[in-house]
Order: C-alpha cells, then sequence, then structure tokens
C-alpha cells in the first residue's frame, strides 16, 4: 500500500506546532498500524531527521498508551486501541492524518505524546482502597453477587487511555472517572471510603480542567474497552448522595 | 465555600442545575401545551379566553409562573457558563472529526438549539406575555362580564405567514433539543437503568415529535383558518 500520513508536529509543550505530510511506501495490510509508523519512524532516521514520537507500550491492548487521534477518531475506525488497529482498515493511496489528544488537562510534551498525568491525580485523589487487606482471604469469605461483581470487573477493564476524553467534544474525562469510582463502590471493600472517593475524584477531576458531561455518548461508542456510559449515572449517584449525606462540611 | 455551593459550582452540580430546570420546562411545556389546544375548540375562543382570564387570577398560578421564568434564567445562565467552561477544555480544535459517528448531532449543539429557543422566546414573550400584561387589549363579554379578549390577538398574530413560520421552525428547533435533553436529564439526575432506560429513550422520542407538532399545528390551523 502507498499512504499520505499528515502527521502533527511540535517541538515541545511551548511550540506552536502544525502538520506536516509524508508520503510513505510498501506499507503491508497486515501491519499494524504503529508498526507502520516504526517503519516511518527508521526512514526518517536514516535520513538524519526526528522521528516522530508517539506513546506505546504493551501493543497488545492492555496499557492504554498508544493514544492518536486517526482520521478524526480516538484510536482510528475501529473501536481498539492504535496498537490492534491494522492498516487493512485503510484504503490503498489514502491521506491518513494523525493528531494528538487534544484537551487542555492532556498538553502536548512532543509530537503526537500527551502529559495524560492527570489521571494519575484524580486516582490518587481516591480511586484506590486504603484498608490493610491482609493475605489472600478464603473465596467466598466475602459473598458477591455474580451480578455486581460482572459490572465491577466491567468498570475495572477501563485502561486510562483517555480516548473518551479525547472523542467528548467537552473533552470531559465522566467516563474514566465514573469507571474508577464505579468499580470500588460497586465492591465491599470499597464501602469505607465511597463517599468521600465521590467528592475527591469528581473535584480533582475539576480542578484538572476537563470539561462537563453533556451526555453525548461519544466517550461509550469510541472506548475500546467498552465501558458504559452507566458509569457516569453511577458515579452522578455517588457523588449527588455523598453531597447530601457525607460528614465532609 | 459551604458544601452547597461547593456542590454547585463543581461540573456535576452545574449539571443537575440544567437538568432539574430542564425537566420543569418539560413538564410546564405539557401545561402549557393543554391550555393553548383551547385555541382550536370551535367557540370563537370563549374557552380560552375564560381559561387565560382564571390563569391570570390564581394566585398560585402566579408562583408558578414567577418559578417558571426564574427557571428559564437558571437554565440559560448555567447553560453560558457550561458551554464555555466546555469549550475552554479544548483550547485547540482537532483538525479532522468524525463526531457524526459517534454521537448525535442534536447532543453536540444543545448550545446553538437553546439559543434558537430563547430567541424564540423573547418574541413570544414580547408578542404575547407582554401585550396581554401591559398592551391594550381588545374586550369581550361573555354572560355580561367583560373579559381581555387574548383570544383575538392570537388570531392576529397568526394571520401572519412569516410569523407562523417563525414559529413552525422554532418549534423544530425545540423537538431537537428534546430529542436529547429528554433522556439525557434523567442521565444526569444519575438514573439509568437496564429496565427504565430504553423506555425513558422512547418516551423521550416520542415527546420530542408530538409535543412541538402539537404546539406548531396551533397557529397552521389558526393561519388557514383566517385566510
Ligand atoms: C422550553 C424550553 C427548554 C426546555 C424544555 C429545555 C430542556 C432541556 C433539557 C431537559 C436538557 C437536558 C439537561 C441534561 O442534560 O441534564 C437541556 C439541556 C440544555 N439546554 Fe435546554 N431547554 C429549554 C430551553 C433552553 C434555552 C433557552 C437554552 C439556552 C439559551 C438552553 C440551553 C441548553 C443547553 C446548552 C443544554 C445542554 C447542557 C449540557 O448538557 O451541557 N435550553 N435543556
Ligand atoms: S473509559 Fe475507556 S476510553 Fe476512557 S480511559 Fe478508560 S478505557 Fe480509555
Ligand atoms: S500500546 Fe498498550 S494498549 Fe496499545
Amino acid at each position: 500500500m502507498k499512504l499520505t500520513l499528515k502527521i502533527w508536529r511540535q517541538k515541545n509543550a511551548s511550540d506552536k506546532g502544525g502538520f506536516t505530510t509524508y508520503p510513505v511506501d510498501n506499507v503491508s495490510k497486515d501491519m499494524s498500524f504503529l508498526e507502520m509508523l516504526d517503519v516511518l519512524n527508521e526512514d526518517l532516521t536514516e535520513k538524519g531527521d526526528d522521528p516522530v514520537h508517539f506513546d506505546h507500550d504493551c501493543r497488545e491492548g492492555i496499557c492504554g498508551t498508544c493514544a492518536l487521534h486517526i482520521n478524526g477518531k480516538p484510536h482510528g475506525p475501529l473501536q481498539t486501541t492504535t496498537c490492534q488497529l491494522h492498516m487493512r482498515s485503510f484504503n490503498d493511496g489514502e491521506t491518513i492524518t494523525i493528531e494528538p489528544w487534544r484537551a487542555k488537562a492532556f498538553p502536548i510534551l512532543k509530537d503526537l505524546v500527551v502529559d495524560r498525568s492527570a489521571f494519575d491525580r484524580i486516582i490518587q485523589a481516591g480511586g484506590y482502597v486504603s484498608v490493610g487487606t491482609g493475605g489472600i482471604p478464603d473465596a467466598n469469605e466475602i459473598p458477591i453477587p455474580k451480578t455486581i461483581a460482572d459490572l465491577a470487573m466491567d468498570a475495572a477493564q477501563c485502561i486510562a487511555c483517555g480516548a473518551c476524553v479525547a472523542a467528548c467534544k467537552n473533552a470531559s474525562a465522566m467516563l474514566f472517572t465514573s469507571a474508577k469510582v464505579s468499580q470500588l463502590a460497586l465492591l465491599p471493600q470499597g464501602q469505607v471510603e465511597r463517599k468521600t472517593r465521590a467528592e475527591k475524584m469528581v473535584a480533582q477531576m475539576d480542578a484538572e480542567g476537563f470539561g462537563a458531561c453533556t451526555n453525548t455518548g461519544a466517550c461509550e461508542a469510541e472506548c475500546p474497552k467498552g465501558i458504559s456510559i452507566s458509569n457516569i449515572a453511577r458515579m452522578n449517584r455517588e457523588y449527588y448522595s455523598a453531597a447530601l449525606s457525607s460528614q465532609n462540611v | 465555600m459551604s458544601w452547597v455551593s461547593k456542590t454547585l459550582s463543581s461540573t456535576l452540580g452545574r449539571k443537575l442545575i440544567m437538568a432539574l430546570t430542564g425537566l420543569f420546562l418539560i413538564l410546564f411545556l405539557v401545561v402549557h401545551l393543554i391550555g393553548n389546544l383551547q385555541l382550536l375548540l370551535p367557540d370563537n375562543g370563549e374557552s380560552f379566553n375564560l381559561y387565560a382570564e382564571s390563569m391570570a387570577s390564581n394566585p398560585l398560578i402566579r408562583v408558578v409562573s414567577i418559578g417558571n421564568f426564574a427557571f428559564i434564567l437558571l437554565h440559560v445562565i448555567y447553560s453560558i457558563l457550561l458551554s464555555r467552561y466546555n469549550k475552554s477544555s479544548r483550547p485547540i480544535e482537532y483538525a479532522v472529526s468524525k463526531a457524526s459517528t459517534n454521537s448525535s448531532w442534536s447532543s453536540r449543539n444543545m448550545g446553538i438549539l437553546g439559543t434558537i429557543i430563547l430567541i424564540f422566546l423573547l418574541v413570544h414573550l414580547k408578542g404575547f406575555y407582554y401585550e396581554i400584561k401591559f398592551g391594550e387589549m381588545p374586550v369581550v363579554d361573555y354572560a355580561g362580564v367583560t373579559y381581555k379578549n387574548v383570544f383575538a390577538i392570537v388570531a392576529a398574530a397568526y394571520s401572519n405567514l412569516l410569523y407562523v413560520a417563525f414559529y413552525v421552525v422554532a418549534m423544530g428547533f425545540l423537538g431537537f433539543h428534546l430529542s436529547h435533553g429528554f433522556a439525557s436529564a434523567f442521565q444526569t439526575l444519575g438514573l439509568n437503568h437496564v429496565k427504565y432506560s430504553p423506555l425513558i429513550s422512547r418516551v423521550g422520542f416520542g415527546f420530542s415529535i408530538i409535543v412541538p407538532a402539537l404546539f406548531a399545528l396551533i397557529p397552521i390551523v389558526m393561519y388557514i383558518q383566517s385566510l
């Protein structure tokens, strides 16, 4: 395949940045999207040019690092991670536009790499259980109904990729935050800090400058892990009831 | 900051205000529609004029109407606050965006739709509410009692094709606003459930077509009657 790549290049956080166009040849349909970029970067390096910086780690769809906005959609045309996207999803001769996630809370570091530590700070604000859990408990010592366990596990699938923020017209982090609130609110271990957690995580989400939710559903449609917006409704419930009944005046 | 103002100034708190005021306005639309449909009764406006008089003289309705204005104002103020905040959360837009593949047009344009509704509301209030309250009104006698002939000024307005067209088009935009807003308000309140959410979506969809259509029917029929 022959392709034309229009890639966002930006030297550093304060650079203005802009698109550069690269023609690429000999792309195999079986390559993953990241392998295709590897080939481009090899060429650039051989020519003595600065390779395109992009984030990636596991390359097997579990770490959430590979954040690229491809042809107008987070992670490209399929509902998956960029590392699991293959070139057969594109046509020979196509122009592919590659942009970084765009959000005030995700400042660009270089080229396509954005700083997603805002997510870490939301987790640090309350996305944990701080009671000592001791050794591994006996199975079934704490009974959890299967339906509830399933909902918690569904929420826990979130890999913090940030596609929800990237897809949302408001750059809102509601889907991410609500998945993290939900996975603990649903389980017995999460009950002790339940109210404080909802309040603190929402406060941190706002402090980072993520937008508010308009319930467009774009996040759910683009989430590679299929996190449901029913988690957002759950977080709203958690937050409103915490506001009314927590001890934090 | 007290916990109340802290909660209400958070993004979720602001959304809560949008949802509650929006739902109140939806309820108001239903009551308003039932009243308006009396314009179509074949009695030359008698029941509508009697109804208008009973509304104007009922103290409870006056309290509700003040609340209604307050809620519209709150809905508009918070829509401006939220829209501006949301815009600032993405200072640089994407060069290429395929948002239409992941969300509905209405859901992405609630601010524009709301602004058009607001313009309509202002024209509507100036034309009817203001005239009826403070303008020179024609009067009519029923069984020896004199009433303001509200029906007459409505009929006069709806004999103007331009006004009718404006009204009908505005109702179209209201329909789009509601096609997202109705179900969205429930989601904001946290009311999302496998059993009820599909029903809420269907009711919202039906509501967003039927209610604006019935509102629009009134000026259309009255225009035809005026010919
Ligand atoms: C009869 C008139 C109106 C009704 C029944 C109505 C109803 C609603 C409802 C139910 C929502 C959903 C709330 C939620 O998502 O939780 C909504 C959202 C919204 N409305 Fe209205 N509305 C009306 C007029 C207006 C006006 C006049 C404006 C603005 C000038 C406006 C601007 C908005 C905006 C911007 C949103 C989206 C807020 C967000 O989710 O970020 N609306 N409306
Ligand atoms: S909710 Fe989905 S899209 Fe958002 S960060 Fe988690 S996995 Fe990514
Ligand atoms: S690189 Fe880990 S999910 Fe794509």
